[in-house]
């Protein structure tokens, strides 16, 4: 089965808008992707009908909403193949899923029971050079907090892992492993098996960012084999406000609370706490309910499509994206400029030409790019560039849009000429 | 390609872009100031030399966008040889159309006033692209204030009188 983009295309409505008198041509998908109508209504019915909170009413709409956000839970945990439904946290994005693993591990210093979270001096925590900062700064602060080292591997001329440097600086000083599935700056896909293999050699947790290939890519996170997954909704057609952490259920069951309050806790005595089992240790307070199920509704309609289907069909557009990019004089792609082990985000600059202006300009003729450093400025550091233009890709982009791109592109270098 | 009126890339900030004015640093001045807009990475180092209540040389180097690097070059062809007092209301002037959101109501004098900066209406509409065209504005207000100039105060009386 191959995906039908035209129908797809029908099934998101702001698709049919028009930007500046042209329609729009969306390419901004790695930022956020739009969501389509199914999704709508799901929040719409949600809140017209079975609106309450979760866990705690007794009454039928209770009820319905804790059956509504549990069904998404179990939603999530089938399309990622998690072993068990307790394992899926929710959080309210990646940043927040990758910020709840961190802040666990800095608290298991004083939390009874959690030795195997204990780092501190002379323990190493291990990121990419090619990280979001979402992945970065949370490591940098635990590094701070404990007095535990901070490092990373880098990255080559191609945009791809420098792989002699995984042996290298994964070693017996490891606890922490944190990398990305595939880069939101670069496209690149990255080796999981091989740093999977290595930090579990030494003893290393390993930490997967997943925000830019849970909407692209088959993801099982069993064969994954890492300890902890984050991804978010927004990315993968659902909406913003609702992310997730998966995490072994042992790892889970052992680790500290992140944050504290309702819902969290088993029982609690003014002299004392005693928490829940996870999922729910780690979703405190009154959680992001329509969003939850709302994320279930995009996951029904991205499972519908098939993710085999999504993947093989984006993989056609970056071949096709990259082809006729290389075809402008000028302009060169920061990442790997052959659809091997990569996405369909495609980052480039053009000779001369401020990446703010190609986007702005390109903006005035419908179509949305993202211009600037894409939270990941180390990329841009290692290419000693201040800024890239980025398209990207998903279920609904055709190439006929990737056309109106190099057009644009090539218009611009024109006007600058 | 033909700009659409409304866009904001007016050919007046592509021929500044491409053509920029006062460009180079002067070796004798007052003042040297760096200004930097983290948005888009925009840097433009500017150097400026006051005698008589006026902006007796001005000049700068940068690099970045189109939009700062064009409004330097434009601010700088408004400015230099004029009295600090007109460049401080122009500046002020052209900080209220940038702040406007795309609502600006100039009137012809104005636009008699800030002659090609006007061009750059189109860029109040993009809160993300302002601070693109203020940088060097923004350089010259502190390379003026960092060359003892304060407003029409008793010390830059002082030392007007002194330097006549």
């Amino acid at each position: 089965m191959t995906l039908d983009v035209e129908a797809v295309r029908k099934d998101f409505p702001i698709l049919s808008r028009e930007v500046h008198g042209v329609p729009l041509v969306y390419l901004d998908s790695a930022n956020t992707s739009q969501k389509p109508q199914v999704v709508l209504d799901t929040l719409t019915d949600f809140y017209a009908m079975h609106n309450a909170n979760v866990a705690r009413a007794v009454h039928t709409l209770g009820s319905e909403a804790t059956n509504a956000f549990e069904d998404a839970r179990d939603k999530v945990a089938a399309f990622i193949n998690a072993a068990n439904r307790d394992e899926v946290v929710f959080t309210k994005n990646s940043s927040e899923a990758l910020n709840l693993i961190a802040y666990s591990i800095s608290n298991a210093t004083t939390f009874p029971g959690a030795d195997q979270f204990r780092i501190g001096p002379g323990d190493e925590i291990v990121v990419t050079e090619m990280e979001h900062h979402s992945n970065i700064v949370p490591w940098q602060l635990l590094a701070q907090r404990t007095g535990a080292t901070f490092r990373w591997l880098p990255i080559d001329d191609d945009g791809r892992l420098v792989d002699s440097s995984i042996d290298e600086i994964i070693t017996e000083r490891t606890k922490i492993v944190a990398f990305v599935h595939q880069s939101n700056a670069l496209g690149t896909i990255n080796p999981v098996s091989r740093i999977v293999a290595r930090a579990k050699a030494v003893g290393a947790l390993t930490v997967l960012d997943a925000s830019q290939s849970a909407p692209h890519l088959p993801l099982d996170v069993q064969a994954l084999d890492v300890d902890f997954v984050a991804f978010t909704g927004h990315k993968m057609y659902g909406p913003t406000g609702v992310g997730v952490l998966w995490g072994r259920y042992d790892l889970l069951a052992a680790m500290p609370p992140f944050l504290g309050g309702g819902e969290m806790i088993e029982t609690v005595d003014m002299t004392g706490t005693t928490f829940a089992a996870p999922p729910h240790r780690f979703e405190a307070g009154t959680p992001m309910i329509a969003e939850a199920v709302g994320l279930g509704a995009a996951i029904d309609y991205l499972s519908a499509l098939g993710m085999e289907n999504v993947a093989a069909r984006e993989h056609e557009l970056v071949t096709y994206a990259l082809e006729q990019l290389a075809t402008i004089d000028g302009l060169t792609i920061i990442g790997p400029d052959v659809p091997v082990d990569r996405g369909a985000t495609v980052a480039f600059t053009l000779a001369g030409i401020h990446p703010h202006d190609i986007a702005q300009l390109l903006d005035e003729q419908g179509i949305a790019v993202r211009a600037g450093h894409h939270c990941a400025r180390p990329v841009c550091v290692r290419y000693g560039i201040s800024a890239t233009t980025r398209a990207s890709f998903g279920i609904y982009t055709t190439t006929e849009e990737i056309d109106a791109l190099v057009r644009g592109v090539t218009k611009v270098k024109e006007m600058f000429s | 390609m033909t700009l659409p009126m409304e866009s904001m890339y007016q050919q007046i900030i592509l021929d500044h872009y491409k053509h920029p004015q006062h460009h180079g640093l002067p070796e004798d001045f007052d003042a040297e100031v760096h200004h930097v807009n983290p948005t888009c990475g925009d840097e433009v180092t500017l150097r400026v030399r006051i005698a008589d209540g006026q902006i007796a040389e001005l000049g700068w180097e940068g690099e970045g966008c189109s939009i700062s690097q064009a409004s330097t070059s434009v601010m700088s062809d408004l400015v230099a040889g004029k009295p600090i007092d007109d460049a401080m209301q122009l500046q002020e002037k052209f900080l209220g159309l940038m702040q406007s959101r795309g609502n600006s109501e100039l009137t012809e004098a104005d636009e008699d006033e800030l002659e090609d900066a006007v061009a750059f209406e189109g860029v109040s509409k993009y809160p993300a692209r302002v601070k693109c065209a203020l940088l060097g504005w923004m350089a010259m207000k502190s390379a003026v204030a960092e060359a003892g100039w304060s407003g029409t105060d008793v010390k830059q009386t002082e030392k007007s009188g002194s330097q006549s």
